[in-house]
């Protein structure tokens, strides 16, 4: 691949990316959230169409135009996602030639589609019936089952992101043993992983991706590559002056939780919060950061009146005293507020004006025995957007029609007119341009000097380092780290990272 | 331009409605040299749809809480059609006490569906699916097969008799004193919101367009009460119909609980995650449907002073089809109680129109379904146009 630059409304993806992947080795690709690992994967892979991005893609030396995965996957170019795309009610061997379906149009030939299957299963070591349903069998083999589909299409290049990311140790271990065999017997492959140790095991040569770009590639052989050359390969960037000041004013401790285990709502008896013990004082910032799927947002959203999770022990305590949150009702009356990360999804009702969504948690505020008083409503609503500096051109207007940074602005008012004294931001800042950070940050500094207690995820490395007076880091359902404003480092906290996934 | 614009996208089915009247005075004036709009047929047109607007009203805080359907109400109409005539006709029981069981028993059947869709999260398409069948199968046990009939005049009459009902000579000053009092009441009612946005220096529209508003509606609704002041008289069951529409207006305009719903329709987890009790929402939402397919029940019986298997039959696709030429969204958040009255009207309108025509049945029904879907695409179309300019 070769000079790649890849841009989405707003941001550059991808900046000039190119990468070689020698035929039969097993390339690892690393980097940061949102570094463009993905992005690159999808170029790669044809999901992003040929035209839509600047730079050319040659295989096996021949220039590729690809116009959809199809195209690709003709080539034997076959990605792997992070999440599986898999037909839960169907079994193995359906999902296997799922697209590339046995027999003719009006006559699928059941036979052949099962002992093919079978063959592709024995190659990667999966023992199960193929009428075996996806549904009935573990995460690992899952991962197996797509590495037999990649092979059914005659794969060449296997593109895998994130393998590991849900698998246990052992089935990592047999997975990465996999990678090995095909790589005797000529296959490429290409690894995206946060794991590096399992990167230094496999891989050929390491490449290593921040803020769209390659830093560096490095040869697993030659070079001598340790864990700190690649963690400031991933994190070392300039701070500038991103970040509004503030005077610390930080007081009592506020909010408080401990021993707090939270269980994922579906699979039983998988944990995804385990035994977190945290607190937040007044007028402080508090950072969580970690990689995704960490169980940052569970953990949030779990505190926040149990809206997630299942069997969720622990204690919460309000200015030293314990509540019980059953539900957000009862979250919002003990004065804590959640500002989602998918805005659009869990926030905002999209097709009602900005004053309807400003007021949606805050109804009794505005009405006299649960009718509304419009004129109250509407005066609250210009104040706040007012007071916040949302753009609009009347407090009417749709939400949908308002840009992100301004769509953002609207989920937060919502939020300061039920006047909390808790307010867990959850990613403030994804995916809204940079004067509009700025302004958030500046209203996140207004909150904390009015003494209210701010528990504050992101995935932004600086933005936390910039923001927070203490950080937590958490991985795998624990925290597994504490850093003040001046102790922290992106080094130290990515190290902490992977260090717990290491030991 | 562009407020002429919103104007008429906003009004489009009104237009619409307008524009079908006109259309059919023509037609009918022009095969049988009668009019549309003539003083029965618009006592018809009330009598014959106020069904539809009661079940509608139901039907579109069904529809906004997430885009789900009753498709049982039919089947609660036949069953509590049944229930009045056990208690009035074979018990003689006492109008008011039979009158309040039968809401009863339909709060109650609204109750048996919402606990299944609101509190187990059975697709409402399933529950309402199966009290379909039940209700009918249960409305066919009670009456055996049979047409229970006649209902008393003492029970009728607050359903379908005319005021002033004895003294002939008075129809018309009575209705048209009443429609002046109305009148007055809108008038005064916009002078009093104007004159309170100016004093708290809200945006307030234009003088002329208030003015001609006023006057369309006060137009329309002293030429109704003329029309209805030459045939029999106001009927009771259009006080019944405005107080149910006005109600339930209210409701979704002016009421925590109607803001929640919209807002549950629009994003249920939003909604969720600012501490709405969605399930409670969903469940008030088809009980209240029990409760009005009763009501609509009771009219349904008083006018045709019986009870028989075969009534309610589709009632619960006029009624949706109500709320979707109304504008109301099949996704949810989207649509009002002023929407679905003028869809209700709208089908009204067809209906009786085609009748006059002389056209026949099967015809009919075919218009009536191309009608609807060209209502629905021309709205969503328009819709998207929005979004995108």
């Amino acid at each position: 691949m070769q000079g790649i630059t890849k841009r989405f409304p707003g941001v550059t993806a991808l900046n000039d990316v190119s990468l070689m992947v020698d035929e039969g080795e097993i390339h690892a690709v690393v980097g940061e959230n949102g570094a463009g690992k993905s992005t690159l994967m999808n170029v790669l892979s044809g999901v992003f169409a040929h035209g839509s991005f600047e730079g050319e893609i040659l295989f096996d030396g021949k220039k590729c135009v690809f116009h959809g995965i199809p195209d690709s996957e003709r080539l034997g170019i076959v990605i792997i996602h992070q999440e599986l795309a898999l037909v839960p009610n169907m079994s193995i061997a359906e999902n296997m030639f799922l697209g590339n379906e046995r027999g003719v149009y009006f006559k699928l030939n059941w036979d052949e589609t099962k002992k093919r299957a079978a063959e592709y299963m024995e190659m990667v070591g999966l023992r199960e019936s193929p009428d075996t349903l996806i549904k009935d069998i573990g995460v690992g083999k899952q991962q197996l089952v797509e590495i037999a589909k990649a092979l059914s299409k005659n794969v060449k290049l296997l593109i895998l992101d994130e393998p590991t990311a849900s698998l246990n140790e052992d089935d990592s271990q047999k997975l990465l043993k996999l990678l090995l065999e095909f790589k005797a017997r000529g296959m490429t492959s290409i690894l995206i992983s946060h794991k590096l140790g399992e990167v230094s095991q496999v891989a050929d040569h390491i490449t290593i991706i921040r803020d769209g770009a390659v830093i560096e590639t490095l040869d697993n052989k030659t070079d001598e590559v340790s864990e700190w050359r690649i963690i400031r390969g991933m994190v070392g960037r300039e701070m500038t002056d991103r970040f509004p000041g503030r005077e610390g004013n930080v007081g009592e401790v506020y909010f408080e939780v401990k021993d707090w285990t939270v269980f994922h709502p579906l699979y039983a008896g998988r944990k995804v919060c385990e035994d977190i013990n945290i607190n937040v004082r007044r007028g402080e910032v508090v950072g969580i950061s970690g990689l995704m799927g960490a169980g940052r947002t569970e953990l949030a959203m779990s505190l926040f009146g149990k809206s997630y999770g299942s069997d969720i022990t622990g204690k919460v305590f309000i200015n030293g005293r314990e509540v019980k949150l059953r539900n957000v009702s009862d979250a919002i009356a003990h004065k804590l507020a959640y500002v989602t990360e998918d805005r659009k999804g869990n926030g905002l009702v999209l097709s009602n004006p900005i004053r309807v969504n400003n007021t949606l948690a805050s109804l009794e505020n505005v009405s006299n025995f649960g009718v509304l008083d419009k004129d109250k409503e509407i005066s609250v609503s210009k104040d706040i957007n007012n007071k916040l500096g949302v753009k609009l051109s009347s407090i009417e207007q749709h939400v949908s029609n308002l840009s992100g940074g301004n769509q953002q602005k609207v989920l937060l008012t919502k939020w300061m007119l039920s006047e909390p004294e808790v307010l867990i931001l959850d990613e403030p800042t994804r995916g809204i341009d940079v004067g509009a950070k700025y302004e958030i940050y500046r209203i996140i500094n207004e909150l904390v000097a009015d003494d209210k207690a701010i528990l504050m995820i992101s995935s932004e490395m600086p933005e936390l380092l910039g923001m927070c007076d203490r950080i937590y880091v958490m991985n795998e359902g624990r925290i597994v780290g504490e850093f003040t404003r001046e102790e922290a480092t992106s080094e130290l906290i990515m190290a902490s990272i992977i260090r717990s996934v290491n030991s | 331009m562009a407020r002429t614009k919103e104007l008429l996208r906003k009004n489009s089915m009104l237009i619409a409605l307008i524009f079908i009247i006109v259309l059919f005075e023509i037609v009918i004036n022009v095969r049988s040299g009668s009019y549309l709009i003539t003083p029965m047929n618009i006592t018809n047109l009330i009598n014959q749809n106020s069904y539809v607007v009661i079940l509608a009203c139901g039907m579109l805080i069904c529809i906004l809480s997430g885009g789900n359907i009753d498709l049982s109400v039919g089947s609660q109409v036949v069953l509590i059609g049944a229930l009045a005539g056990v208690f009035l006709i074979d018990m003689r029981m006492n109008v008011w006490l039979a009158i309040g069981l039968c809401l009863l028993a339909g709060i109650g059947l609204g109750a048996w569906q919402g606990f299944w869709i609101a509190y187990m999260r059975i697709p409402a398409f399933i529950v309402t699916l199966a009290g379909m069948m039940t209700f009918r199968g249960m409305a066919q046990l009670i009456l055996g097969g049979f047409t229970k009939s006649p209902f008393r005049e003492d029970f009728t009459r607050y359903f379908n008799s005319f005021l002033p009902g004895d003294r002939p000579e008075m129809r018309l000053p009575v209705a048209l004193t009443a429609a002046g009092v109305i009148c007055a009441v809108f008038i005064a009612a916009q002078i009093i919101g104007r004159v309170r946005k100016i004093r708290k220096k809200y945006d307030v529209e234009k003088v002329a367009v208030t003015a001609v508003r006023t006057a369309v509606v006060c137009a329309v609704a002293m030429g109704i009460a003329y029309m209805l002041g030459l045939d029999r008289g106001i009927p009771v069951i259009l006080i019944l119909l405005a107080a149910v529409v006005a109600a339930y207006s209210y409701y979704t305009k002016h009421t925590v609980p109607g803001r929640r719903l919209y807002a549950m329709g629009g994003n249920e987890k939003a909604a969720k995650l600012s501490g709405i009790n969605t399930n409670r929402i969903l469940f008030f939402a088809y009980t209240n449907m029990g409760f009005l397919s009763a009501l609509a029940a009771l009219v349904c019986v008083a006018r045709f002073r019986a009870a028989t298997p075969s009534a309610g039959m589709g009632f619960e696709l006029d009624a949706i089809g109500a709320c979707f030429i109304g504008g109301a969204s099949a996704y949810g958040g989207i649509g009002t109680i002023y929407g679905a009255v003028i869809g209700a009207v709208f089908m009204g309108v067809l209906n009786i129109g085609m009748s006059i025509a002389g056209m026949d049945q099967y015809w009919q029904s075919t218009i009536k379904g191309i009608v609807l879907l060209t209502a629905v695409v021309f709205d969503i179309m328009s819709r998207k146009r929005k979004q995108a300019a």
